[in-house]
């Protein structure tokens, strides 16, 4: 590891300030001098690795009195981005009218890992390409933007299948995100202007011609919170991957309805494990929306989701195995029991 | 977009901004906005040793250390608190599981700097007097080990995980302590182990 020198943030402004000084580097955020760490599960492992060389750490821990709070309304949810994937996995009122949000951090990373991630820096995590990761790779356009890429036709089991570029394929590999885009949420973003709020959509970019440009999120700025409105009690989060627990995404479904008198009145779709950023099938969602559930149904939500993947040499079997997904995952929003 | 030179550029930035670091206890940024000089965050000679106290097992220790050190690290090198154990040294593995402020955490991935003012519970603190914990005699008694490697990592984790209330079946046992890798695979016997500690644990 390289090394850095270490401060620690006491107010939100100490740390947008401090994070500002990479602003006039003009670095993508990933690469900015200056990182904030709050749980490090990411940060510190990707600088052991060299991937991500900060010459400054801007602990923002000190912030989570002010940004950790879980607060359930009576028709709303405000998430502190400082709140702990652990905390919130746990939380009665979250199991109960938002288990898309509950069990999509109960099935990441590890008891461990869970009771140090924060919310925010689940979303911000990066891809686990095991050529992003490994320095001696030179060709990743994400790492070292214009060198190429070693996934497209290295190892790619694990690759992306929708929202790929011909500059880069790395899945995106939280779970979280999937939960959060398919909700509608809205991100608190606090930087030196104050605060301003974006849609969870917008948060995330495709890697298009920029691979390493990952978020829209400036130098300096900050995930202070999440907001979503109305509950999703009939909403479900299901995961396929290689181990029973403690594992990646092969392919993961969030999916929530609001069903009245056996109509889907309104339906949403987030797909993990198969996207390079957090996706929203939004033309499966339309063909939810006004009908009644069967098979049939989900069949062909399940082909609209993935109407666009594209697979390579090893990752194909994701199309096949993300329509299972999201089939299933359907079925069990349609008949839990709320 | 697809600028070759950006690893060159950021190798320069870095080198620029570490020499504004070093000679100067604040942030070099806030020379731009010296009114907000007052309010930058105070930062440290990432070319010198930092002094820190750690509460470990119900003792402060106050080491100097270069900033990079994680908390597995300061136990190890500086402590000589050699029963956590690094395994992977990315958080993958479990082997140096220790409870901070009560929580299980990965202290290879924890810095030491972090952790100052925490509470930090290793394997040499869970017994008391010459009287293993109810999850160390477990261990024991269920032969939950061959290696021994993972162990302090398997009883620190155990230990938080009854706590947590995730003890309640083999099913949860086995699902909240997926994050102890024990490549012995003496799985049954840790299940087993865990079951046998978990009333005792929680009756206090």
């Amino acid at each position: 590891m390289r090394p850095f020198s270490y401060q620690r943030a006491t107010d939100p402004d100490m740390a947008v300030q401090a994070l500002s000084a990479a602003a006039a580097a003009n670095h993508p955020l990933s690469q900015a001098i200056a990182q904030p760490l709050a749980g490090g599960t990411t940060l510190i492992d990707l600088m052991k690795l060299d991937v991500m060389r900060p010459a400054a750490i801007v602990d923002i821990n000190p912030l989570a009195q002010a940004w950790s709070a879980i607060e359930p309304g009576s028709d709303s949810l405000r998430l502190g981005a400082l709140a702990k994937m652990s905390d919130v996995a746990a939380h009665a009122e979250i199991q109960r009218n938002y288990p898309v949000i509950a069990s999509s951090l109960k099935l990441a990373a590890s008891a461990q890992l869970r009771n140090m991630a924060t919310l925010g820096g689940n979303v911000m995590q990066r891809t686990r390409c095991s050529y992003f990761r490994d320095v001696s790779y030179e060709n990743c356009n994400k790492r070292n933007p214009g060198s190429g890429c070693a996934a497209m036709d290295g190892v790619n089991r694990m690759h992306a299948v929708l929202g790929t570029s011909d500059q880069c394929i790395a899945t995106y590999p939280g779970d979280l995100a999937q939960a959060l885009i398919a909700l509608d949420a809205v991100v608190e973003i606090t930087g030196r202007a104050g605060t301003r709020s974006i849609p969870f959509a917008e948060l995330h970019k495709a890697p298009g011609n920029s691979p390493d440009i990952e978020t829209t999120l400036q130098p300096g700025e900050l995930i202070s919170a999440f907001s979503i409105q109305g509950r999703w009690p009939r909403s479900v989060y299901l995961k396929a991957r290689d181990r029973q627990s403690y594992e990646f995404a092969l392919s993961s479904a969030a999916i929530a309805l609001d069903v009245q008198d056996g109509t889907i009145r309104d339906a949403r779709v987030g797909l993990g494990g198969v996207a390079t950023m957090p996706w929203r099938a939004r033309e499966a969602e339309a063909l939810l929306k006004g009908q009644k559930f069967d098979e049939a149904l989900a069949q062909r939500v399940a082909d609209a989701a993935f109407a666009d993947a594209r697979g390579r040499r090893h990752n194909s079997f994701k199309i096949a195995l993300g329509k299972r997904v999201v089939a299933r995952a359907l079925q069990q929003a349609v008949t839990m029991e709320i | 977009m697809s600028d070759t030179s950006s690893s060159k550029r950021s190798a320069f930035d870095r080198r620029a901004f570490m020499a504004g670091a070093a000679g100067s206890a604040l942030v070099p940024i806030t020379a731009r906005a010296a009114t907000e000089e007052a309010k930058a965050p105070a930062a440290q000679d990432p070319s010198l040793p930092v002094e820190v106290t750690l509460h470990v097992n119900g003792k402060d220790k106050r080491l100097r250390i270069d900033a990079r050190t994680t908390v597995l690290d300061a136990l190890r090198d500086h402590l000589k608190l050699t029963g956590s154990k690094k395994g992977c040294d990315h958080g993958q593995c479990g082997a140096c599981t220790v409870l901070i402020d009560d929580r299980r955490v990965v202290s290879c991935l924890t810095l030491a700097l972090a952790a100052e003012g925490q509470e930090i519970t290793t394997i040499e603190g869970l017994a008391t007097d010459d009287r293993l914990h109810p999850m160390q005699q477990a261990f024991v008694d269920n032969d939950a080990f061959q290696c021994g490697y993972c162990t302090p990592g398997q009883i620190m984790s155990a230990v938080a995980c009854v706590k947590e209330g995730h003890a309640g079946s083999e099913a949860d046992i086995r699902e909240y302590m997926s994050g102890n890798i024990c490549r012995c695979a003496a799985y049954p016997n840790i299940v087993a182990a865990v079951k046998q500690a978990a009333p005792e644990i929680m009756k206090g």
